[in-house]
C-alpha cells in the first residue's frame, strides 16, 4: 500500500518537532529569562523558518515521488487496544503537503512580524512559546495518518487559540474570550468524537488509509450511518471553523494578539475543519445529505457574517466576520464536491487574509502608539478613529489594497479565481438540482458584500480625513521593516497564488486540482459530476467580475468618510443600521436561550435540589444520620451494670448450647 | 470413679457459681462464684479425663493458672476499686452506661 519512502519525505518529524523545540526553549525562557527578547526571537521565528525550509524539501521528495498512495511514516505505537490499534503515525501525500507549506509559510512570515508587534510586551517569551506550540500542533493535526492523531493536533490547537485569545488575561473580557473560544469549541469536538465511534464501529479502524479504503464497501450512498458520521464531523467543523450555529466564538476571539489572529484565527486552525472535510471527502462523497448540509451551512454562513461585516467599526472584528464569511465559500466548495477549490480557496485566502491582518496589526500598531505618546485613552480599533492613513504609512496602505482587491475578487488577483471556482462548481449542480441555484445566489450576493465592506474599511482607514487627532496625528508612522516585510511577501503571495488553479478556460489550467487528484479521486468517483461548457464559464468569470467592480464602485460612490465623527463624538445607528451593528443580537439570543437557561438549571436544579438536598442532605448527611441512630440503639443494651452482663451472657450462652447441641 | 455424680457436683458448683454472679451485689462474692464455676468446669474436665485420656487434666493445669493470674489482677483492681469509692457494691458502678 505505502510506497517506498524517499529520503526527503523521511524528514517530515523533523517540520512538526522543530516548533515543537521552539516552544520548550521559550517556554523555559519565559520562566527564567522573560526579557531575553534577541534570543526569543531568533528561537521563536527561526524554528519556523527552519521548518519551512524542511517543509519545502520534503515537498519536493512528494513532487519528485509521483506516488499513487500516501506515504504513511509509523513512529510508535499508541493505542494497542483489542481491535483498535491507532499508531502515532504522519501521513504526507499532496492535500498535507499543501497545508504543510501553507502553515509554515505563512506560520513564518507571522512570527518574523510578531517580533516588530510584540516587541514591547512584558509576556515576550510566552507568547512566542505559545506560537510555537501552535504551530506544532497545526502540524500535527494536518500530518496526522488518522483520526485520533488528527484529533490531539485538533484539541492541540483549540488549546493554544485559547492561551493566545486569553493573552491579555489581566482584562476579563480577553479571558471570557478564551473561554468563549473553548467552550465552542468543545461542542464540535463532542461531534468530531461521536463520528469517531461511529467510524470505528463500522469499520473496525480509524487509519485515514484503511477507512476511506474500507468506506466504498462498508456504506451504501446516503446510508443512515454514513450520514450520521459526516454529520456528526461536520458539527466538531463547524466548531473549529467558525459556522452557523458555532460561528460566535472567532470575532470575540479578536481580543488576542493580532498576529495571533492572522495565524490561527484566519490562515490556519479555522481553516482545519475545511481540511477535515476535504480529507474525508471519501465519507462526505458518500452522504448526499451531509454534503448538502455542509453546503448550505457554508452559503448562509457566507452570506450572514457579509452583512454583519457591512456595519462593524472595530478594524478587526470586521476581518473576524469577513473570516467567517470567506470559510463559508470554502464549505460551500467542498460541500458541492469541489474539494481541490475549497482547498485552493484555503490556500489563497489564507495569504490575502494573513496579509490583512497582519496590515490592520499594522494600524492599530500606529493609531495605538500614537495615542499612547499623547497618554489619551481612545480605541486603536476603531475605523471613526483612523482615516487618512494612506499618507502615513504608504506601504502599508498599498499592500492592504492588493489584499482587499483579492478577497472581492478582482481579476487577476488570488481572491478571483479561488472565489469564483467555487461558485462556478456550484453553479454548475444546479443542473443537478435545482437547489444549488440558490446557494450560488447566497455566494454572488456575499461576494458583493465582501466588495463592499472591505471597501468601506479601506476608506474609513486609510482614506478621507484624519479623525486620530490633532497631536497624534504627528505620531503616525510606518511600522518597522521586520514588520512591513513579511507584508509585502504575503502581498506577493495575495497576487501570484490566484496562478495555482486557473480556470478551464484558461491555458495552463487546474493545476491544484491536478496535484489533489490522489486524494480527491475517490471522491470524486461516487461524487456528482461538474458539466459547464467555456462559453457558460466566460460568463460566470465576468458576472463575478462585474460583481466585485459593483462592490467597490459602489463604496467608493455611496461611503463619505469626510461625514464621519471619532467613535467618542459617533452617535449609535438606528433601524437596520442597529441590528447589524449588534450582530442580529445571536450573542443576545443564545445567551437567553442557552446559557440562561442552563445557569437557571445549575442552580435551582444541580445546586439547590440534587447536591444540597439529594446528595449532601439525603446521601452523605442521611448516611451519617442512619450511622448515629443506629449506634443509639445499641448503647440502650450497655447499662453500664454487671449484672445485666452476666445475666444477657448467661441467658445467651444457654440458647447458644440449646442451639449447638441439639 | 463414678462419672455420673461427678458430672452432677460439677453442674451443681457451676449452677451456684452463676447463681451468686447473678445475684449477689458484693463485688469479692461474685469473684468467688467466679472461682467456683471455674472449679465446676475443672472437676468436668478430671472426671471426663478417666475415661477420654489425658488432656483433660493438662488443660485443668492451664485453667488454675489462669484463674491464679485473674485473681491476681482481679483482687488488684477491687482494691484499687475500693480505694476510690469506699464501696464494693457492684450497683454502684455503671460509668460504662452507654
Amino acid at each position: 500500500m505505502t510506497p517506498d519512502l524517499p529520503s526527503s519525505v523521511q524528514l517530515v518529524w523533523l517540520v512538526a518537532a522543530l516548533p515543537l523545540l521552539g516552544f520548550l526553549v521559550n517556554g523555559v525562557l519565559s520562566f527564567v529569562r522573560p526579557l531575553a527578547t534577541r534570543t526569543v526571537s531568533a528561537v521563536g521565528a527561526g524554528v519556523l523558518v527552519a521548518a519551512f525550509l524542511v517543509a519545502a524539501w520534503v515537498v519536493s521528495g512528494v513532487v519528485r515521488g509521483h506516488a499513487e498512495g500516501p506515504y504513511v511514516l509509523t513512529f510508535w505505537s499508541w493505542m494497542p487496544v483489542g481491535d483498535l490499534a491507532v499508531d502515532v503515525a504522519f501521513q504526507v501525500d499532496p492535500l498535507s503537503a499543501v497545508m504543510l507549506l501553507v502553515v509554515t509559510g505563512i506560520g513564518a512570515l507571522i512570527h518574523v512580524f510578531s517580533i516588530g508587534y510584540m516587541r514591547a510586551d512584558p509576556s515576550y517569551a510566552r507568547y512566542f512559546a505559545y506560537l510555537n506550540l501552535f504551530v506544532f500542533f497545526m502540524l500535527v493535526l494536518i500530518l496526522g495518518a488518522s483520526f485520533p492523531v488528527m484529533f490531539v493536533g485538533w484539541e492541540g490547537v483549540g488549546l493554544c487559540s485559547y492561551l493566545l485569545i486569553g493573552f491579555w488575561f489581566e482584562e476579563k473580557a480577553n479571558a471570557d474570550a478564551g473561554k468563549k473560544a473553548f467552550i465552542m469549541n468543545r461542542i464540535g469536538d463532542a461531534g468530531f468524537l461521536v463520528a469517531m465511534f461511529l467510524i470505528f464501529q463500522a469499520t473496525g479502524s480509524l487509519t485515514f488509509v484503511d477507512v476511506f479504503a474500507a468506506a466504498p464497501g462498508v456504506f451504501e450512498v446516503g446510508g443512515p450511518t454514513i450520514e450520521l458520521i459526516t454529520l456528526a464531523l461536520f458539527l466538531g467543523c463547524a466548531g473549529k471553523s467558525a459556522q452557523i450555529p458555532l460561528y460566535t466564538w472567532l470575532p470575540d476571539a479578536m481580543a488576542g494578539p493580532t498576529p495571533v489572529s492572522a495565524l490561527i484565527h484566519a490562515a490556519t486552525m479555522v481553516t482545519a475543519g475545511v481540511y477535515l472535510v476535504a480529507r474525508a471527502n471519501v465519507l462526505f462523497a458518500l452522504a448526499p445529505i451531509a454534503s448538502l448540509v455542509v453546503a448550505t451551512v457554508g452559503a448562509v454562513t457566507a452570506l450572514f457574517a457579509a452583512t454583519i461585516a457591512l456595519k462593524q467599526w472595530d478594524i478587526k472584528k470586521i476581518l473576524a466576520y469577513s473570516t467567517v464569511s470567506q470559510l463559508g465559500y470554502m464549505f460551500l466548495g467542498v460541500g458541492v464536491g469541489a474539494w481541490a477549490s475549497g482547498i485552493f480557496h484555503l490556500v489563497t485566502h489564507a495569504f490575502f487574509k494573513a496579509l490583512l491582518f497582519l496590515g490592520a496589526g499594522s494600524v492599530i500598531h500606529a493609531v495605538h502608539h500614537a495615542y499612547h505618546a499623547t497618554h489619551r485613552h481612545e480605541d486603536a480599533q476603531d475605523l471613526r478613529n483612523m482615516g487618512g492613513l494612506a499618507r502615513h504609512m504608504p506601504w502599508t496602505a498599498t499592500l492592504m489594497w492588493v489584499a482587499t482587491l483579492a478577497i472581492a475578487g478582482v481579476p487577476p488577483f488570488a481572491g478571483f479565481f479561488s472565489k469564483d471556482e467555487i461558485l462556478a462548481r456550484a453553479f454548475a449542480l444546479g443542473h443537478e438540482a435545482w437547489v444549488f441555484y440558490p446557494l450560488w445566489g447566497a455566494g454572488v450576493v456575499a461576494a458583493l458584500l465582501t466588495a463592499f465592506y472591505m471597501t468601506r474599511l479601506m476608506l474609513y482607514t486609510f482614506h478621507g480625513p484624519n479623525r486620530t487627532g490633532e497631536e497624534e496625528r504627528d505620531h503616525l508612522h510606518e511600522a518597522p521593516w521586520i514588520m512591513t516585510g513579511p507584508l509585502v511577501v504575503l502581498g506577493v503571495g495575495s497576487v501570484v497564488t490566484g496562478l495555482l488553479n486557473l480556470p478551464h478556460v484558461l491555458p495552463g489550467a487546474g493545476w491544484l486540482e491536478h496535484w489533489l487528484e490522489p486524494v480527491t479521486a475517490a471522491g470524486m468517483l461516487s461524487g456528482p459530476e461538474f458539466h459547464l461548457g467555456a462559453r457558460t464559464e466566460w460568463l460566470l468569470l465576468l458576472g463575478a467580475t462585474a460583481i466585485a467592480a459593483a462592490g467597490i464602485g459602489g463604496a467608493w460612490r455611496f461611503l463619505r468618510p469626510e461625514t464621519l465623527r471619532p467613535a467618542r463624538e459617533a452617535t449609535p445607528e438606528a433601524g437596520w443600521q442597529r441590528v447589524l451593528a449588534r450582530k442580529y443580537y445571536v450573542d443576545e439570543i443564545y445567551d437567553a436561550v442557552l446559557v440562561r437557561p442552563l445557569v437557571w438549571f445549575s442552580e435551582r436544579v444541580l445546586w439547590k435540589v440534587a447536591d444540597t438536598f439529594l446528595i449532601d442532605g439525603l446521601g452523605v448527611n442521611g448516611a451519617a444520620r442512619v450511622t448515629r441512630f443506629t449506634g443509639w440503639l445499641g448503647t440502650r443494651l450497655q447499662t453500664g451494670r454487671a449484672g445485666t452482663y452476666v445475666g444477657v451472657f448467661v441467658v445467651g450462652a444457654l440458647v447458644l448450647l440449646r442451639v449447638l447441641t441439639r | 470413679m463414678l462419672l455420673g455424680p461427678a458430672l452432677a457436683v460439677s453442674a451443681m458448683l457451676f449452677s451456684i457459681g452463676v447463681g451468686g454472679v447473678l445475684l449477689r451485689r458484693n463485688a469479692i462474692v461474685i469473684f468467688m462464684s467466679v472461682e467456683l464455676m471455674l472449679n465446676a468446669v475443672n472437676l468436668t474436665f478430671v472426671a471426663l479425663a478417666q475415661q477420654l485420656g489425658p488432656q483433660g487434666q493438662v488443660i485443668v493445669f492451664f485453667v488454675m493458672a489462669v484463674a491464679a493470674a485473674e485473681a491476681a489482677v482481679g483482687l488488684a483492681i477491687m482494691l484499687a476499686i475500693y480505694r476510690h469509692r469506699e464501696t464494693l457494691d457492684i450497683d454502684e458502678f455503671s460509668l460504662l452506661r452507654g
